[in-house]
């Protein structure tokens, strides 16, 4: 027990070793560099799938039309074993697309099959939390002030941007956050293919030559992993801070309204974005 | 299409099987032990609203982690080998608590306090009440947590491959590593089809469990 003890031991120490170097950080095939790809990738990733699931959550959550079929392929598509269909796609599409070309931007030898698998499935991850989180929160916007937003003369659409949006903002902003943490983490298991970049390529290639020993570089990657998604994390969460309104959130003064929160205060938000 | 049969009979179907075994037990372990654990902590977090806030939060730090960086840190922690599924099982289980906590919690919240002074009149004492009438009223809450948890921990255990935790994961692998270009794909859609049934198994088993626990849920509905 001791000597296991003494091992791991050893193995902590050689992370906090190889994190202190610093040629580990520099460098074409340096830490920096795979941090810079994995974000690159999560945003592109991110955006794309937001492009998706937001137009549709708003529609969906307007119109109350297609809520059962959204809610169904969001379960399904969580079961789906994201490692697995990465892998079907790259060995599908690597025969078809052998491009195979030096390292352009953040790609890298022969990553443009692989780099288009994992974007596809990625997004497929990220759609459902986007997508669910935007229809529940356009749909539990309280009925009394969409009515309210109509009684005094609004469109459908001037409804939908100017009071359901305001007031489901905190909501939809969770759901891209819930979405990015999930790429960020699962890109890491995405570099088990060959030819994409991020951290995850320390761990599958640190799996494969010395998967007994967890060896530095491994558990560097994969602390500076978890260490990436609080610190995005948190960046997002300033950003939410920002951009929704105070009347939402319940920061705008108590003394306007005796309960905030929820039920009341998009009824202020409401009067002021008519204001 | 369809060539995944040519597979799993030209392959060793016995390999296949064992693979299925460990991926069944990674997946329904977890979920048992970590709905026994969260339990009480989730009851702790209602009965003692001060605690609500701090428990949530550091559940939902625990379950930004993500999967494959918890099983390799779990190894120097638990002094278990990077290679022992017990890693994967104790991953998944802390996965299940964090994300039940919230759940058992919102779950007993959520009974009515009529039912509650209901049950009080007629002379159940606290634990009583907690066991025969708030508990059972929590179920449907409880159980739609425990279908995600279920869900979610069986697409997360085929991860455990890449640190080279063999289950059915492994056909991923082995459609990686395949020459035969033609026949490449087939391990990949046995694999998805297989982490597919054994989701929806899981799914159904927990539909099924929480119909039994709520009679009269079909006694109102017709």
């Amino acid at each position: 027990m001791s000597a296991i003890l003494a091992d791991s031991g050893v193995t902590f120490s050689g992370v906090g070793k190889y994190l202190t170097t610093g040629s580990n950080w520099w460098g074409i095939d340096g830490l920096l560099v795979h941090i810079r790809d994995h974000v690159i990738y999560a945003a592109i990733i991110v955006l794309a799938a937001a492009l998706i699931a937001l137009p549709v959550g708003l529609i969906v959550g307007h119109t109350g039309r297609g809520v059962v079929a959204v809610v169904g392929v969001a379960n399904a598509l969580r079961a789906v074993p994201t490692l697995g269909l990465i892998v079907l796609l790259y060995v599908w599409l690597a025969p078809k697309i052998p491009v195979n070309h030096g390292n352009v931007l953040f790609l890298h030898r022969g990553g443009v099959p692989t780099f288009i698998a994992v974007v596809i499935v990625l997004i497929l991850l990220a759609v459902p939390p986007i997508l669910t989180n935007t229809y529940a929160g356009i749909q539990a916007v309280d009925p009394a002030v969409r009515d309210a937003a109509r009684g005094m003369g609004m469109r459908g659409s001037q409804v939908l941007r100017r009071v359901e949006l305001p007031c489901a903002l905190p909501l939809i902003i969770s759901g891209l956050r819930n979405a990015t943490l999930q790429v960020i983490a699962t890109l890491t298991v995405a570099a088990y293919v060959p030819g994409l970049g991020g951290l995850g390529r320390y761990i599958a290639d640190g799996a494969e030559q010395a998967p007994a020993q967890g060896d530095p570089p491994m558990l560097s990657a994969a602390i500076l992993v978890a260490l990436l998604a609080v610190v995005v994390d948190g960046l997002l969460n300033l950003v939410q801070r920002l951009v929704v309104s105070p009347g939402v959130s319940g920061r705008y003064s108590s003394k306007h309204t005796s309960q905030p929160g929820v039920t009341t205060a998009p009824l202020v938000e409401a009067q002021l974005t008519v204001a | 299409m369809g060539g995944f049969w040519h597979y799993l009979f030209n392959h060793p179907g016995e390999e296949v099987w064992s693979w299925t075994k460990t991926t069944l037990w990674l997946g329904a372990l977890p979920v048992v032990i970590g709905l026994l654990i969260a339990l009480p902590i989730g009851w702790l977090a209602h009965r003692y609203r001060w605690t609500y806030p701090p428990i949530v939060s550091v559940a939902g730090i625990i379950y930004t982690i993500p999967s494959l960086v918890l099983f390799l840190v779990l190894p120097g922690i638990l002094g278990t080998g990077i290679l022992d599924p017990v890693n994967v099982a104790v991953a998944l289980t802390i996965y299940t608590v964090a994300l039940l906590v919230r759940v058992v919690s919102d779950g007993l919240s959520a009974v009515s306090p009529e039912t509650m002074a209901a049950a009080t009149a007629m002379g159940f004492s606290g634990w009583q009440r907690l066991v025969k009438v708030q508990l059972p009223l929590a179920v449907p809450v409880i159980g739609a947590g425990l279908r995600v948890a279920a869900v979610s921990n069986v697409s997360l255990i085929s991860v455990a491959s890449v640190v080279g935790v063999t289950q059915l994961g492994q056909l991923f692998k082995d459609s990686l590593l395949q020459v035969t270009l033609a026949r490449q794909v087939d391990p990949a859609v046995l694999g998805i089809l297989l982490f597919f049934v054994i989701a929806f198994a899981f799914d159904l088993v927990i539909l099924l469990a929480i119909r039994l626990l709520t009679p009269w849920q079909r006694a109102v509905r017709s």
